[in-house]
């Protein structure tokens, strides 16, 4: 009975803490803000609102029969500014129409955004009371929505594209919803 | 869970002394506020999570958007809608996480069921260590005569 033989049950609670580290592990990887969109998969809402340069409206019936990118954004949205340079190289891709929405934003500040900043937009519209931004689940701009020929979502990005979700993500979704 | 809903109405009440406070410093409001209309919303927006700062419930936060949607809410209730539309259309554009109570349904069984299931495991587990400590005990073996001896001898010499 003195000589303590070695007892595989001794091993448990260190596989118990290891399992725990990693599981915990996979959690810190994990963004809590970005909540899984329940519009993917579902159409577009609809909406109607003016154009933020010059006359006229836009509504997602426009783009009907076309892929197209609805990215909101705003002038008081610092992480857009980071995100900006990148939109500009998406629109020198020439790829599918990528709208702006201008969220809860003064149209003339954001006119002046785009001025200063460049335009990557093949359109801009105002959302000044944010009802639309509501509508689409808009919780942290920028947020980018993928959407295919039938009006449907096919992805949802929170926060600023980055080089590798542009690369890994949006161009192959465009270029597969496209065939 | 429930840590999450006493919180929540920990806040929902810190909200409304923040409401009260803020009654006598704010100019009056241009809507007289229909006290019914400001229970039921604090109601609702008490169950739910505000998405910009998820420690928030929407009743408390004072995010743009946590009041945007406060409106929304005092608006349909002032059309109408029953608790059930106004959190239907919530969950609709920002998902079950949206709920301090999710639904339980197959995707939220883990959720529910999950620690329930954890304890009868430890339950269990539990049982079966005794169980098997009690028969890994070694037998009774009665004292030897020699054995005895020595023990009244040294109970003998005790002070």
């Amino acid at each position: 009975m003195s000589q303590a033989r070695f007892n595989v049950w001794y091993l448990v609670p260190l596989m118990v803490f290891v399992g725990l580290a990693v599981f915990m592990g996979f959690g810190l990887q994990h963004d809590p803000h970005e909540v899984p969109s329940p519009f993917i998969g579902k159409t577009a809402p609809d909406f109607r609102l003016p154009r933020l340069e010059g006359e006229g409206t836009f509504s997602p019936a426009d783009m009907r029969g076309k892929v197209w990118l609805l990215n909101v954004w705003a002038s008081w949205c610092v992480s857009c500014r980071e995100e900006h340079p990148l939109l500009l190289k998406y629109a020198r891709m020439e790829s599918v129409p990528l709208v702006g929405l201008d969220y809860k934003d003064d149209p003339d500040a954001g006119r002046k955004w785009i001025d200063q900043y460049g335009n990557p937009y093949t359109l801009t519209v105002q959302d000044a009371d944010g009802r639309v931004g509501i509508n689409y689940g808009v919780y942290g701009v920028p947020e980018t929505y993928v959407i295919d020929r039938q009006g449907i979502i096919r992805y949802k990005q929170i926060g600023p594209i980055t080089e590798s979700v542009l690369q890994e993500v949006l161009l192959p979704m465009i270029a597969k919803l496209q065939k | 869970m429930n840590r999450f809903i006493v919180m929540g109405r920990v806040l929902v009440l810190t909200a409304m002394l923040g409401c009260v406070a803020g009654s006598w410093a704010d100019e009056a409001k241009p809507l007289a506020e229909d006290p019914a209309v400001e229970k039921r919303l604090l109601d609702i927006s008490g169950e739910m999570r505000c998405l910009v700062c998820q420690n928030e419930s929407l009743a408390a936060s004072q995010a743009d958007l946590a009041k945007d949607l406060r409106q929304e809410i005092r608006e349909q209730i002032q059309k109408g809608m029953s608790d059930q539309q106004i959190t239907d259309y919530m969950v609709a554009r920002y998902g079950d996480f949206v709920r301090y109570r999710p639904p339980v349904k197959p995707s939220t069984w883990a959720l529910w069921f999950g620690p329930f299931l954890l304890l009868l495991g430890a339950v269990v587990l539990l049982g079966w260590v005794l169980r098997h400590r009690i028969l890994k005990r070694p037998p009774d073996i009665p004292l030897s005569v020699d054995d005895k001896q020595k023990i009244e001898a040294l109970l003998r010499d005790q002070p």
